[in-house]
């Protein structure tokens, strides 16, 4: 069976009624090279790409040639509200960025604290309920947390973007209980661990735990090698979601053979 | 004379004018960027109509890398 096949049978991943070819979603930020974001984006297989805006003289062109890079690239695009601290500012630059990427595709991140950048839950729902009124299609850049969870998919999320840990630590699935509540609580949302990975088996466990996909930038870009371990990345969600699809076996304090006893020569003769 | 921000630092005008005639007279004529004046987002459809006021805060941001 070749892998084409077993895609095949794979649920789409769907994301407000648009199917996306790949369960990985990169940032484009923090890489040593333009060429080695460009070979990244190639590796990882992803099918869409975060970006953001951020204050530049017009006069000068340092934007245009990521542009340039982002665009050849032809993948999907998420904008990002990164740093953003209040309701208004995102508003704000989800409205700019719709005008400048011509998409209404946005990762909303409302930030509360700059100890940890943990996502302000009472500034996310307010700005997502505006944005959703005024024809966005918000993915929010959320806590664990259930019941802030509900409250998006009340206002009209149909995504949610729980972290696995603060941005840029790499300490993977910090809470797990959280986590798992959140995939049994909301068994048809899509939920997507967004933020705070480091390591290729962190994804894979989230896809396990039955996460439909990973959004990650630090542990890519700031790897000794950002190309392989894209490549890594991508093998392991795709190994994570197959072996969520195939079944993982209940965990079991008690020891059970996995060769069979009867015939078992010797058997009790001492 | 008018004061102004841009992008936080300071810039003048000789005049009242309007966001475009400001932008091309800061020879900025750049297609790849969005606007907001005090903190509000402004359409590229109102550029020619939208005026500056002495004081205006005038943010331009352009395409980074983000994740």
């Amino acid at each position: 069976m070749n892998n084409d096949n077993r895609n095949s049978t794979d649920t789409p991943f769907e994301l407000y009624g648009e199917t996306l070819s790949s369960r990985f979603i990169l940032g484009t930020a923090l890489y040593p090279s333009p060429q080695s974001m460009r070979d990244s984006i190639a590796a990882a297989e992803t099918s869409m790409v975060t970006l953001s805006l951020r204050r530049q003289n017009p006069e000068h062109n340092e934007g245009d040639s990521f542009w340039e890079t982002i665009r050849e690239s032809g993948r999907k695009l998420l904008p990002n509200t990164a740093g953003c601290k209040t309701p208004k500012e995102a508003i704000n630059l989800a409205e700019m960025s719709r005008e400048i990427f011509q998409t209404d595709w946005l990762k909303l991140e409302v930030i509360g604290d700059d100890y940890n950048l943990q996502p302000c839950p009472f500034g996310l729902v307010e700005a997502a309920t505006e944005l959703i009124k005024r024809g966005f299609k918000v993915l929010p850049y959320t806590t664990d947390d259930l019941v802030l969870g509900q409250r998006l998919l009340d206002v009209g999320c149909e995504v949610l973007m729980p972290w696995g840990a603060p941005i840029g630590t790499g300490q993977g699935l910090l809470n797990r209980y959280n986590l798992r509540t959140l995939r049994e609580r909301l068994p048809n949302t899509p939920l997507i661990v967004d933020a705070g990975l480091g390591a290729p088996s962190q994804a894979a466990e989230a896809m396990e735990m039955g996460f439909d996909g990973i959004l990650l930038n630090t542990a890519v870009a700031k790897a000794n090698d950002p190309v392989m371990m894209a490549r890594a990345f991508s093998r392991a969600i795709s190994a994570g979601r197959e072996g969520y699809r195939a079944g993982l076996i209940h965990k079991s304090q008690t020891a059970s053979p996995s060769t069979p006893t009867l015939g078992q020569p010797f058997w009790h003769q001492s | 004379m008018l004061t102004l921000s841009l992008n936080n630092e300071s810039k003048t005008l000789p005049t009242i004018m309007s966001l475009s005639a400001a932008l091309e007279h800061w020879a900025m004529c750049d297609e790849l960027f969005a606007a907001a004046i005090n903190g509000e987002f402004v359409p590229r459809s109102q550029y020619a109509s939208i005026e500056l006021n002495d004081g205006d805060a005038i943010d331009i941001v352009k395409p980074v890398g983000g994740g």
